[in-house]
């Protein structure tokens, strides 16, 4: 067991730190321009640090595990802008392409992914189909009156984060009806969203922002060299996919920063008009939190260690997306009543006690992490 | 980076479990618990053998001069069993004395407590006093270079069976000092009350008007709030390691019990009411083993992240083995009441291991003050 970094990524954490210094924009990240952003990402293309860790010859920078650790925990701590500005197409689109792709489709799609100058959106959760998603419906058909050489797709999809935006989409349809098992006869294909067919309608959030989308496929065509993987084997192509998005979601860095966020609130509020950090049960709170940051921080190393040893992400990621969900349901709140009757009004913090649901259920909710938990790492029997 | 056990950790951890399995099953457990000293003087010349007892002290007093993260390891394995005897308490005062002895002292002591002749314990604080350095008594006088001490320390493990005590006092005026006693002296009393968990042994030492000499202090006289700090992390790392243990095993009990029990036609384990708890207690087991583990390897190479790792490792697992304890009889549903089933003896453990060195309110509040707050 060490926990120190080899001299060389320590020598990569310094060049880390110093390209921070010279490019990340300036002021509070809700204040930064898109120019700004824009800027930020061209410099981040030219060193490789966008698809950090895909390999070089897909474009990547064809950095080390342990170095993306090293690159994701400093930017987090600087407050920095993301890395890339197509958030979904560079954590799932991407690594299933490498993965599963073609030639011709990696070159085709990763340089322009890599660039930015193609955003994606992602359709899995359908209206019937939320949690429980083998159970999609959306149908694609071999259309033979062409020769077979396109898919025709009939459905709908829900909570497509970006739609509205998005210049392709990666989505889960079923081929086959008829299948041994609910997983066998899903297929993956990638979509342009300007095919004709295709309608987005925006969904507004509980805070009236427009994020994500219904999307409507009605007779749409897609060339069969649009389809990633093999008919039947959808699954396989984005469980990989989910797996990712779930180590990403889970960053507790982000989450040492929001305990510092409601630190700063504590300093500054009172319970029963004396300060509040002289409350036992407040200051208890914070040490709750702090030390199960900490867990979500040394478990994410732990798995660290798994990959560097060879195992790719598994399940266990589940454990810091559920995790994630126990500490901002409370963390939330605990602002709220740090805040008194000011909890009634608007304001940022009122926002967030909000909008935390969003990330908490996104990519898999608390029920849905227990249930993996139990099933595939205690061996429960299934639902 | 490498936070993982290498390959002589993963092989004294199967060593250990080979052992207790075999030798001490929870059959051994419960015919120990009923016996008065509570353990196996056997088995404890066995662990002595096995150079488990001093596993942490130098190789010239009889160790075998390995780590807190090995500790960790063995611990983990003896908490799991439920292994009832001295073993933390002995370690503890091999620790204090290695650590805050002199040459002298080390040779006089340590090698009885490595090969299992001598029996350590701390007797640190008095029934009315907080948990922490700032809680020591002030039992003690000065008188020439030593000291007198008289008092009652409570919570002292294994107080009946232990002959050699770290004793904690100030004296007026003064700061920590801390002394070995040894059992047989006169006006020394050792009381044992009857405990939650009768695999933990506990009670009280009495020392009316005892004498310690200058060579049985150590360190500098007054001078001992930092080792006393010290002992007491490393009895909180020690627990937290015996924790990680028993409530994965609970819970490795409880999830084959919803697997075999059937009832409405499908396996208990089937139903999310029961699922969802024994994902949390493997959540729970998860993020202790994380933050343990941290711990054991700050007290080995980090100095400076001791408190904070060891609060944050002890405050967590206090909390999540109460839920484990919990969870672990309410889904065995009314056998889980009886004394038949054996969740219930790591239920008993729960208790017993929640105060012991700081509970979550102690070990909580001080993460947040090192915290800034």
């Amino acid at each position: 067991m060490d926990f120190n970094f080899s001299k060389q990524d320590e020598k990569f954490r310094t060049e880390v730190r110093a390209f921070i210094d010279q490019n990340n924009p300036a002021g509070r990240p809700e204040d930064r321009s898109p120019k700004d952003i824009q800027a930020w990402n061209q410099k981040l293309a030219e060193k490789r640090w966008i698809g950090f860790s895909w390999p070089r010859e897909d474009g990547g920078g064809g950095g080390s595990v342990i170095e993306q650790f090293i690159l994701k925990e400093e930017m987090s701590k600087a407050h920095t802008p993301a890395l890339g500005s197509d958030f979904m197409g560079l954590a799932w689109v991407g690594p299933a392409l490498i993965r599963h792709g073609t030639a011709a489709q990696k070159d085709r799609f990763l340089p322009d992914l890599l660039n930015g100058r193609s955003v994606w959106c992602t359709g899995y959760s359908e209206p019937d189909i939320g949690s429980d998603l083998a159970g999609l419906q959306t149908k694609a058909v071999l259309d033979e009156g062409s020769g077979g050489s396109h898919y025709v797709v009939n459905g709908q999809k829900i909570w497509t984060t970006a739609a509205h935006v998005a210049k392709w989409i990666f989505m889960l349809v079923r081929t086959t009806s008829e299948s041994e098992s609910r997983y066998g006869g899903i297929t993956c294909l990638l979509i342009p969203m300007d095919s004709p067919g295709i309608e987005v309608q925006p969904i507004k959030s509980l805070v009236g922002y427009h994020s994500f989308n219904q999307v409507f496929f009605n007779d749409v065509r897609v060339p069969v060299e649009n389809r990633l993987g093999a008919e039947g084997e959808g699954w396989k192509v984005v469980m990989g996919a989910l797996a990712n998005e779930r180590s990403g979601i889970s960053e507790s860095t982000g989450m040492e920063r929001q305990l510092e966020d409601l630190k700063e609130l504590a300093r500054n509020s009172k319970k029963n008009g004396r300060p509040a950090l002289e409350d036992p049960a407040v200051r208890r709170e914070l040490g709750r939190y702090e030390s199960m940051i900490s867990a979500m921080r040394l478990n994410g190393l732990r798995n660290l260690t798994k990959q560097l040893q060879g195992s790719p992400p598994s399940t266990e990621t589940s454990v810091n997306k559920f995790l994630r969900g126990q500490l901002e349901i409370p963390m939330a709140d605990f602002s709220m009543s740090l805040l008194g009757t000011a909890a009634q009004e608007t304001g940022p913090w009122q926002t967030n006690s909000l909008t935390f649901h969003g990330v908490v259920i996104g990519g898999g909710s608390p029920n849905i992490q227990r249930n993996i938990i139990a099933e595939r790492i205690l061996g429960l029997p299934k639902d | 980076m490498n936070f993982g056990f290498d390959e002589d950790q993963e092989l004294l951890r199967l060593s250990v479990r080979k052992f207790l399995d075999e030798q001490c099953p929870l059959e051994k457990v419960r015919e120990l618990a009923q016996t008065p000293s509570g353990y196996s003087a056997e088995l404890w010349e066995r662990l002595a053998e096995l150079g488990w007892l001093g596993l942490i002290l130098p190789e010239q007093y009889g160790g075998s001069g390995q780590g807190w993260v090995d500790l960790t390891v063995l611990l983990e394995e003896v908490g799991r069993s439920l292994f009832p005897g001295p073993l933390v308490s002995t370690l503890l005062a091999g620790a204090a004395i290695n650590e805050g002895g002199s040459d002298e002292q080390r040779s006089r002591w340590l090698p009885g407590l490595a090969n299992g002749s001598r029996i350590g314990t701390l007797a640190f604080f008095d029934a009315d006093s907080p948990f922490g350095p700032d809680g020591i008594a002030a039992f003690g006088q000065r008188v020439g270079d030593g000291y007198v001490i008289s008092g009652e320390w409570a919570s002292v493990s294994d107080v009946s069976e232990a002959n050699l005590f770290i004793v904690a006092f100030r004296a007026a005026n003064e700061g920590v000092t801390l002394a070995v006693v040894e059992a047989d002296t006169p006006d020394l009393t050792a009381t044992t009350l009857a405990g939650i968990d009768a695999t933990k042994r506990f009670g009280t030492l009495r020392l009316e008007g005892v004498r310690v000499a200058a060579g049985s202090i150590l360190g500098a006289a007054g001078d001992g709030s930092e080792l006393a700090t010290a002992l007491l992390d490393r009895g909180a790392a020690a627990c937290t390691a015996e924790i990680i243990g028993a409530a994965e095993a609970l819970t490795q009990i409880t999830v084959q019990y919803a697997k075999d029990r059937v009832q409405f036609g499908h396996p208990i384990g089937h139903y999310q009411g029961v699922k969802h708890p024994l994902a949390e207690a493997y959540v729970d087991c998860e993020c202790m083993k994380s933050l343990a583990y941290y711990a054991a390897w700050s007290i080995d190479e980090s100095p400076g992240e001791v408190a904070g790792s060891v609060s944050k490792a002890k405050g967590f697992a206090s909390e999540a083995f109460t839920r484990i304890g919990v969870t672990g009889i309410q889904l065995h549903g009314a056998v889980g009441y009886t004394e038949e089933y054996d969740c219930q003896l790591y239920l008993k453990r729960s208790k017993w291991a929640r105060p012991a060195f700081g509970d979550e309110d102690y070990h909580y509040e001080r993460v947040a003050t090192l915290g800034g707050v």
